[in-house]
């Protein structure tokens, strides 16, 4: 092979790579464009009237009622796991006293919304994509359309409004079932004292805390909602797609979830600095 | 063309769509869809015939070109002007895209409950037993769900859904896709009737089974490469000298002695 030939060869390879990566760029920006459409249809739909109060009812009862189990009992072995792991690093420095306020300040902040962001993902968001995505390749979606209703404000809107109302619920029962699984094991299995327990518990936790992860819960309520449905309400093909639909929908919103409570961890550690709450 | 001789229910002017921006679809195809007949849309698999029907729904939009439903341009049209457009519509869907959650009769009473709230919910239900009355549906299977009942009563039901609203346009997509002779003819004759049912209502056929098409069929159109190759009543297709009508034709009597 020549020199130019292997020029040309390296020419048309990097024209190839270049092409691919302007593609993908492209198609990046315009899922994101079409995400803040859709999102932001969604949201401006659910306020217009005739109020779909019934489907909201509905879908709350799906993401909220039907997640109280699974959050129980999360909750309570989450509240167990991380105090026994607590408890052993505070007993190598004396300080066991510490481990229920610091239990209860991690799940009602960090650990409450976030876990309970992630299971109700998996649960209500994966049943969101796979059953608008399949309501896409049914054309039950194009039904709805052609037969004059908004399938954005049917379907969407009282789901991602469902999921922003129960999420800090849901939440809260977390943190409530995780604190009562940390004293159960470290009162009554490991035996600290009682009272320290509770006296350091209420000192430390301020109803701000709690706040906070409720506040985060409605967020991640949203992220995952409208990552969900976004993804089954534009799935294309047959039921391979539904399920891949389902998947990407389920993983991008728990790695969202993931990454959006770092930055509003930071953002309200900024607004408590600025405001000197909580200090 | 002998569309011109009647009021248009549908006119497609010069209709263009690609989806990756090369291939063209539909590539400048001029269409009318008279009025009061029933129009049978022909042509081998991936000539365009769904991606025609998604845009006279306005479920896509044009590259270029127009498309005008009973005399108004869809692209000029609000939100709401256009979902005003969309109950003028009844649409009977391939597999019928019946709502797996609801029951047969809250599948026919769905654009009632979303359309019709100047009624009560009694009058609402009398016109859903009414409309799947009218589809050849019985009773006892009302509170079915659709998995629980047969491919032809779905048809049924979703006719029944179909007609609630009393629309001026009927469409139907590949009505008969998948059944067996005694429900294609089953299918064929209620489309016929329905069409009767309701004076100056149009009928919108998209098919691939020419059998039919010629059966109940007043208008065809039959499509090649997103384009019209020949359209007008079946007679034209009998005597046309197209190579690929002909053999078209061919195929539908030879399969319709089968």
């Amino acid at each position: 092979m020549s020199i130019t030939q292997i020029r040309t060869k390296v020419n048309d390879t990097l024209d190839e790579l270049f092409k691919s990566v302007a593609d993908l760029v492209v198609e990046f920006i315009y899922q994101i464009g079409l995400f803040m459409t859709f999102s932001w249809e969604a949201i401006v739909a659910f306020f217009k009237r005739p109020y779909r109060t019934k489907d909201l009812i509905q879908h709350m009862e799906f993401v909220g009622n039907k997640s109280v189990f699974i959050i129980v009992l999360t909750g309570a072995f989450t509240g167990m796991a991380v105090s026994f792991q607590i408890y052993l690093g505070f007993k190598m420095i004396n300080a066991t006293n510490l481990v229920g306020p610091t239990v209860a300040m991690g799940i009602a902040r960090e650990l409450g919304p976030v876990l309970s962001g992630l299971i109700v993902a998996a649960r209500a968001g994966g049943a969101m994509a796979a059953n608008l995505g399949s309501m896409r390749v049914s054309e039950q979606i194009d039904a709805i359309e052609v037969m004059g209703v908004d399938p954005v404000r049917y379907l969407v809107s009282p789901r991602i409004v469902a999921a922003v109302i129960t999420m800090p619920f849901l939440t809260g029962i977390f943190d409530f079932v995780a604190l009562v699984g940390s004293y159960f094991l470290c009162v009554e299995v490991l035996g600290l004292d009682k009272a320290t327990f509770w006296e350091k518990t209420t000192l430390w936790l301020e109803p701000f805390h709690i706040n906070e992860g409720l506040i985060k819960a409605a967020v991640f309520g949203f992220i995952f909602a409208t990552v969900c449905t976004y993804r089954g309400f534009y799935t294309k093909g047959g039921a391979r797609d539904v399920g891949e639909a389902t998947n990407k929908g389920v993983v991008l919103s728990m790695v969202l979830i993931i990454i959006v409570d770092f930055f509003m961890m930071n953002l309200i550690d900024f607004y408590y600095k600025i405001t000197s709450y909580g200090n | 063309m002998a569309t011109k001789a009647y009021d248009s229910a549908v006119e497609v002017e010069n209709l263009k769509k690609t989806f990756n921006g090369k291939d063209y679809v539909l590539n400048g195809l001029n269409l009318n869809v008279p009025k009061g007949k029933i129009t049978v849309i022909i042509g081998f698999s991936g000539t365009g015939k769904s991606v025609l029907l998604k845009h006279i729904l306005g479920l896509l939009e044009p590259s270029e070109g127009t498309i005008k439903v009973l005399g108004r341009d869809l692209a000029k049209l609000s939100h709401d002007e256009r979902i005003q457009l969309r109950m003028k519509f009844g649409v009977l869907f391939q597999y019928a895209a019946l709502f797996d959650d609801m029951s047969v009769l809250d599948n026919v009473l769905f654009p009632l409950k979303e359309h019709r709230r100047d009624l009560s919910m009694v009058r609402k239900k009398e016109i859903a037993y009414e409309k799947l009355k009218q589809a050849g549906l019985e009773e006892k299977h009302y509170a079915k769900l659709p998995s629980e009942i047969s491919g032809g009563m779905r048809k049924r039901c979703g006719l029944a859904r179909a007609l609630a609203l009393d629309p001026d346009i009927l469409v139907y997509d590949e009505p008969t896709t998948g059944l067996d002779p005694v429900l294609t003819e089953m299918v064929d004759n209620l489309i016929v009737e329905t069409h009767n049912h309701k004076k100056g209502s149009s009928t919108l056929v998209v098919s691939h089974d020419l059998h039919a098409a010629f059966r109940i069929g007043d208008y065809i159109v039959m499509l090649d490469s997103g384009k019209v190759l020949l359209d007008g009543p079946p007679e034209v297709f009998f005597q046309t000298e197209i190579p690929l009508v002909k053999k078209f034709v061919n195929m539908g009597v030879h399969k319709s002695h089968e």
